[in-house]
């Protein structure tokens, strides 16, 4: 089992949300978030004086996977997040010990 | 006097300029709160609410006395008095002359301007003041500064038959100043500038963000204080006449023209038009219109509002070279534009909108009024700037003026008021009652 975290640009959350339904992704967890990566910041100007904003507001998303969907799941996020731009995000995946669904107590792969 | 009836015309748009000019204290302490940040905003808005709270309270006792009153028949002050009112309630307006509206309408109307005084200076030291000690400040400010200016620029003396008493020394030297670029903004503009030296630099001025936490906030505010500012100008003329007309168009043009010109700097200079801008453009048109409103004409408004725009958008970078931080720019914004509003009747002044007014330079009148519109501004400034300064250190040796820097860094609202404005997640929204 792995974890999918996506950070992705606000605007693109809707459409990557529908294509990984579409793909058959069952449940995700998504927060706002803010960071920066090679897109640095933005200048914003306020009565003349210059702010420096380099915290930019992103969306993560988190997933949870079997290893056989992992690939097909991060394909779908990239392709539908891409926008071509600076800033458009990343996608990464790490290795998940236990998964427990809280009503059911049903564990690992049958849990997500 | 008896044979004097209350005009109802005048009374009841008296009254209803009275709440508007009220209206403005709130919008002013919506302006300001939308441009700090969100650890300060409910203490930034207080400092408004409490002026109105102190101020009311001292105008009842004494202050109305002491601004308007004629008794001691002294250039410098009213009359020390503290009859809460009580005497004059039967009585009819006189300020250089009888007006058919209650002399508690007149009161009124002037407690607001009292009001939104010495609000307008907390802008200068946003997020750091001590809030006991501002209402303190509040209370000996109005008293010492506040109500004799006001005494010095709008009593006109009582007139009975043809002898006047008791006219304020710059009324009585001919300054115009219609609706307050003197009293009110040049006054609390050098009492910003006093007391953003007196409290000094935010923590971390200049070295991280101090982003405006809320612009729609800005926005309304600006909007409140516009709507607003139709009492305090028009209201002005004590009457619902053609001169209280002129003041309303002047106030609604030289706005508009002075927002245009702050936006019109902004894209030029940095390439984009902002919201702040036309925000702070409006205020900037706004005040320099008070002085001038009723003595000027409309097209000459509309110049004095660009002008005030262009000039107030450049004033505000001022405070980084001087390395002083009056924080949300009343220095920049309402001692500049006052200035500008009130040396500006000296230009364009025109007998012919106004028969008590006077020509101005380019009406072929000499720098006459120029030279008495300049002796009030600096009279005015320069008092407001030294007692300020005074009643501000002696604040800081007694009861200290500025919060301690932990309360400054984690933010005065909570320490202060024992509040947040925003819960900014809904994992803050539990909590048990005590």
């Amino acid at each position: 089992m792995k974890l999918i975290t996506a950070i992705l640009k606000p605007h693109k959350l809707e459409e990557v949300k529908i294509a990984l339904q579409n793909l058959g992704v069952k449940g995700m967890t998504v927060s706002e978030a803010s960071g920066f990566g090679r897109q640095k910041g933005h200048t914003e100007v306020y009565r003349g004086a210059e702010y420096t904003v380099d915290l930019i507001p992103k969306i993560r998303l988190e997933v949870l996977a079997d290893d056989a969907e992992v690939k097909a799941i991060i394909d779908v996020i990239v392709k539908t997040a891409a926008t071509g731009n600076i800033g458009d995000g990343k996608v990464w995946a790490i290795p998940i010990e236990q998964v427990v669904r809280v009503r059911t107590g049903e564990q690992g792969s049958e849990a997500i | 006097m008896d044979q004097m009836v209350i005009n109802s015309g005048d009374t009841a748009w008296m009254l209803a300029s009275t709440a508007l000019v009220l209206l403005m204290t709130p919008g002013l302490a919506f302006f300001y709160g939308g441009m700090v940040r969100t650890k300060s905003v409910l203490n930034m808005m207080m400092m408004s609410m409490i002026s109105i709270g102190v101020v009311s309270v001292l105008w009842v006792i004494y202050g109305f006395e002491l601004a308007f009153g004629y008794k001691a028949n002294s250039p410098w002050y009213g009359a020390i008095s503290f009859s809460g009112l009580g005497g004059v309630v039967n009585d009819f307006t006189n300020n250089g002359g009888l007006y058919p509206i209650p002399v508690l309408v007149f009161a009124a109307f002037q407690l607001m301007f009292a009001i939104i005084t010495p609000a307008l200076i907390s802008g200068a030291i946003a997020d750091r003041a001590k809030f006991t000690s501002w209402a303190v400040f509040v209370a000996i400010w109005s008293t010492l500064v506040y109500f004799p200016v006001a005494h010095w620029v709008f009593a006109f003396g009582n007139k009975v038959g043809d002898t006047v008493t008791g006219t304020g020394y710059l009324a009585g030297k001919g300054l115009q100043d219609f609706a307050g670029g003197t009293a009110v903004h040049i006054n609390a503009g050098a009492a910003g500038l006093a007391l953003a030296i007196v409290l000094g630099k935010r923590v971390g001025w200049r070295k991280e963000s101090m982003r405006p936490h809320s612009l729609p906030l800005v926005m309304l505010g600006s909007g409140l204080l516009w709507f607003g500012w139709f009492g305090f100008n028009a209201g002005s003329a004590l009457a619902a006449n053609g001169i209280a007309a002129l003041a309303f168009m002047n106030t609604q043009v030289a706005t508009a023209a002075a927002l245009a010109g702050w936006l019109l700097v902004e894209k030029i200079r940095q390439g984009h038009p902002t919201s702040l801008g036309a925000s702070s453009g409006a205020v900037a048109g706004l005040v320099a219109i008070t002085p001038a409103c009723a003595f000027v004409a409309p097209w000459a408004a509309v110049v004095i509002g660009l002008i005030a725009g262009i000039l107030c958008s450049l004033a505000t970078g001022l405070k980084y070279r001087f390395n002083l931080d009056d924080s949300l720019d009343v220095v920049g914004v309402h001692l500049v534009a006052g200035i500008w509003g009130s040396l500006a009747i000296g230009f364009f002044g025109a007998s012919s909108v106004n028969s008590v007014g006077l020509d101005g330079l380019f009406y072929g009148g000499g720098t006459g009024l120029l030279a008495k519109q300049s002796i009030g501004v600096a009279l005015v400034a320069a008092y407001s700037f030294i007692a300020t300064l005074i009643i501000g250190y002696a604040i800081e040796k007694t009861i200290g003026f500025r919060v301690k820097r932990d309360v400054e860094v984690s933010g005065i609202d909570l320490n202060e008021h024992a509040e947040t404005a925003y819960e900014m997640t809904s994992s803050s929204r539990g909590g048990s009652i005590l």
